[in-house]
């Protein structure tokens, strides 16, 4: 049986990739993910984990030897955040075109300058278009159920994409809390054996990698995107069985309070918990207010995200990045274009909190719906960027 | 919901503290975090670290800004910090130092105080100055928020080869403190 016990959740993190049976992790170091590839060396050099560490002089290194294992037939895991993910950024997009099914475990971090540690979205945002699968994590059990659940998505053969797990650094990584962590008998099948249909064997050689003419090129990254975006199905179901079989719901598009409320909050990640004390506390006000989440950011979930929040007279997009002289939000962007097509549609309007690891107080999301109910009143929409929690 | 702030410095174990509590609580099927404060870790450097508990699920995740308890690990933070900052109105400090009660209680301000010599028996039980798992006992004395053995069980889970003395060391914590409501 599974035991519920308090735990670090980048420990449960790596927990779950011993689970999964990983044959290959390639990582780096880098603040606030070390904990996990940390313990998933002592793993490896405990004998715990009958596993090959790659130790590697750089994340760009990391995310290739992660893609070779993966092209061999082996199970790659990898981890990083921030500046990491920015080196390995040229791997990232060669992972998913060569359609390997590598998992990493992304520790949410800010993008330098100026130099920070502390955590938003702005490593995420960065590969939004990279072409992975790409799903959020609100806490420590969803961390550890999601990295578990991505092996089942990434390595079926209607998907074959890379898959990364987000949650939020230092709020999420260096957090005790109690997960649910399942004993390795009840897990054990779970994953069936990675067997990709092709793979680099020297007895069968196959080429990966090759050039795109111009004549092939385009052939190639449509087919690219049919695979992201037929995965969809695939996700739902491995969700529905985990549910099934383990009694944990998890949805593209989480909502709470959001069938009825007039002002629908929108987020990603652990503040999304959060968000719902807001809503309570208003609630008990009588202001009919929801919270909802995009945990499936990519392939985009359209018609999950229209159906959540379609009644809804605002919807209040909180960005955790900037997009610079732009949207100003990237998921403001993302949701505005979403709901664009629909004739009845809610106003949608954008505030950014939380960059660089400044504390989203819950008298911040309440002045957030203060927005939202603004908007419904007046029409005016507030300024870009308007920056909720800013010393002015 | 119980917030508790430890104050310490790097290498004396205020984060080991505020984990401990928190496993100890989520052992007892109650719900808990702990976090430190988020940053790099310097030897010496005054830290912070966070336990909440409560008995629904904590979604609440910002930093702790007004602790229902202070633990003050290193008596000379109290010189150079104002440990009871956004404590809670009757809040409760626990204190590592010679003197007694009365006199922090006057000295902070504050109506509930905890005393105990947590270096002294650091360094009789264990030899050296680490004064975690003693002001876990100190604390347990003036707020009863797991049950001691819990605690215990997690000493001799995490500390194997010294659980005797620290055990030792954290039992006597609870004897030898000094509570003023």
């Amino acid at each position: 049986m599974a035991h519920r016990t308090g735990i670090e959740v980048s420990l449960a993190i790596a927990e779950a990739a011993r689970q999964a049976e990983v044959e290959v992790i390639s990582a780096y170091p880098i603040t606030p993910q070390t904990h996990i590839v940390e313990r998933l060396a002592k793993m490896v050099a405990d004998g715990d984990l009958e596993a090959d560490f790659i130790t590697v002089e750089s994340e760009h290194t990391a995310m290739s030897a992660a893609v070779g294992a993966s092209l061999a037939g082996a199970r790659a895991f990898t981890a990083t955040s921030s500046q990491g993910l920015a080196l390995m950024d040229e791997i990232v997009y060669l992972a998913s075109s060569l359609r390997t099914p590598v998992v990493m475990a992304l520790a949410n971090r800010s993008l330098s300058g100026p130099i920070s540690i502390w955590n938003d979205h702005s490593d995420i945002m960065n590969v939004r278009d990279a072409g992975w699968i790409s799903i959020f994590a609100n806490n420590g059990q969803e961390a550890y159920d999601l990295t578990l659940m991505a092996y089942k998505i990434a390595e079926d053969h209607r998907v074959l994409l890379p898959v990364m797990i987000s949650f939020d650094g230092f709020i999420l990584t260096h957090m005790i809390e109690p997960v649910c962590v399942f004993d390795d008998e009840e897990i054990k099948g779970y994953l069936p054996p990675f067997n990709p249909p092709y793979k680099a064997d020297p007895e069968h050689p196959v080429t990966f990698g090759p050039v795109g003419v111009p004549d092939i090129y385009t052939e190639a990254k449509k087919q690219q995107d049919f695979a992201i975006r037929s995965s969809i199905s695939v996700i739902k179901e491995v969700f529905a069985d985990f549910e099934k079989e383990f009694g944990r719901k998890y949805k593209p598009v989480e909502s709470y309070m959001a069938e009825d409320a007039d002002v629908i909050l929108l987020s990603q990640g652990s503040v999304y918990e959060t968000t719902e004390i807001a809503v309570d506390r208003l609630r008990k006000e009588g202001k009919k207010v929801g919270s909802a989440e995009v945990r499936l950011w990519r392939p985009f979930p359209f018609e999950d995200l229209r159906k959540a929040v379609a009644n809804a007279k605002v919807v209040v997009v909180l960005d955790r990045a900037i997009s610079f002289g732009g949207q100003p939000g990237p998921l403001l962007g993302e949701i505005r274009s979403a709901l664009y097509p629909l004739e009845k549609k809610p106003g949608v309007i954008g505030v950014t909190a939380g960059l660089g690891g400044r504390d989203i107080m819950i008298q911040d999301y309440e002045k957030m719906f203060e927005y939202g109910y603004n908007y419904l009143k007046t029409g005016k929409e507030p300024e870009a960027v308007t920056i909720v929690g800013l010393r002015e | 919901m119980i917030e508790i702030r430890f104050h310490g410095r790097g290498g004396q174990g205020a984060v080991t503290s505020a984990e401990i509590l928190a496993q100890a609580a989520i052992e007892e099927g109650e719900y808990a975090t702990a976090f430190p404060s988020f940053g790099s870790e310097r030897r010496g450097a005054p830290v912070l670290a966070f336990t909440r508990i409560d008995k629904e699920q904590i979604k609440l995740r910002t930093g702790i800004y007004q602790p229902d308890i202070v633990v003050v690990l290193d008596p000379t933070l109290i010189e150079s910090h104002n440990v009871a900052e956004g404590l809670k109105k009757n809040g409760l400090v626990v204190i590592n130092t010679k003197k007694p009660p009365e006199f922090w209680k006057e000295e902070i301000g504050v109506n509930r105080v905890c005393t105990v010599k947590a270096t002294v028996i650091a360094m009789q039980e264990l030899g050296v100055p680490i004064t975690n798992i003693i002001m876990l006992g100190a604390l347990l004395k003036a707020e009863p928020l797991v049950r001691p053995e819990m605690i215990e069980k997690r000493i001799r889970e995490r500390f194997p080869h010294i659980a005797e003395k620290e055990v030792r060391a954290f039992d006597r914590a609870i004897n030898e403190s000094r509570v003023i409501q």
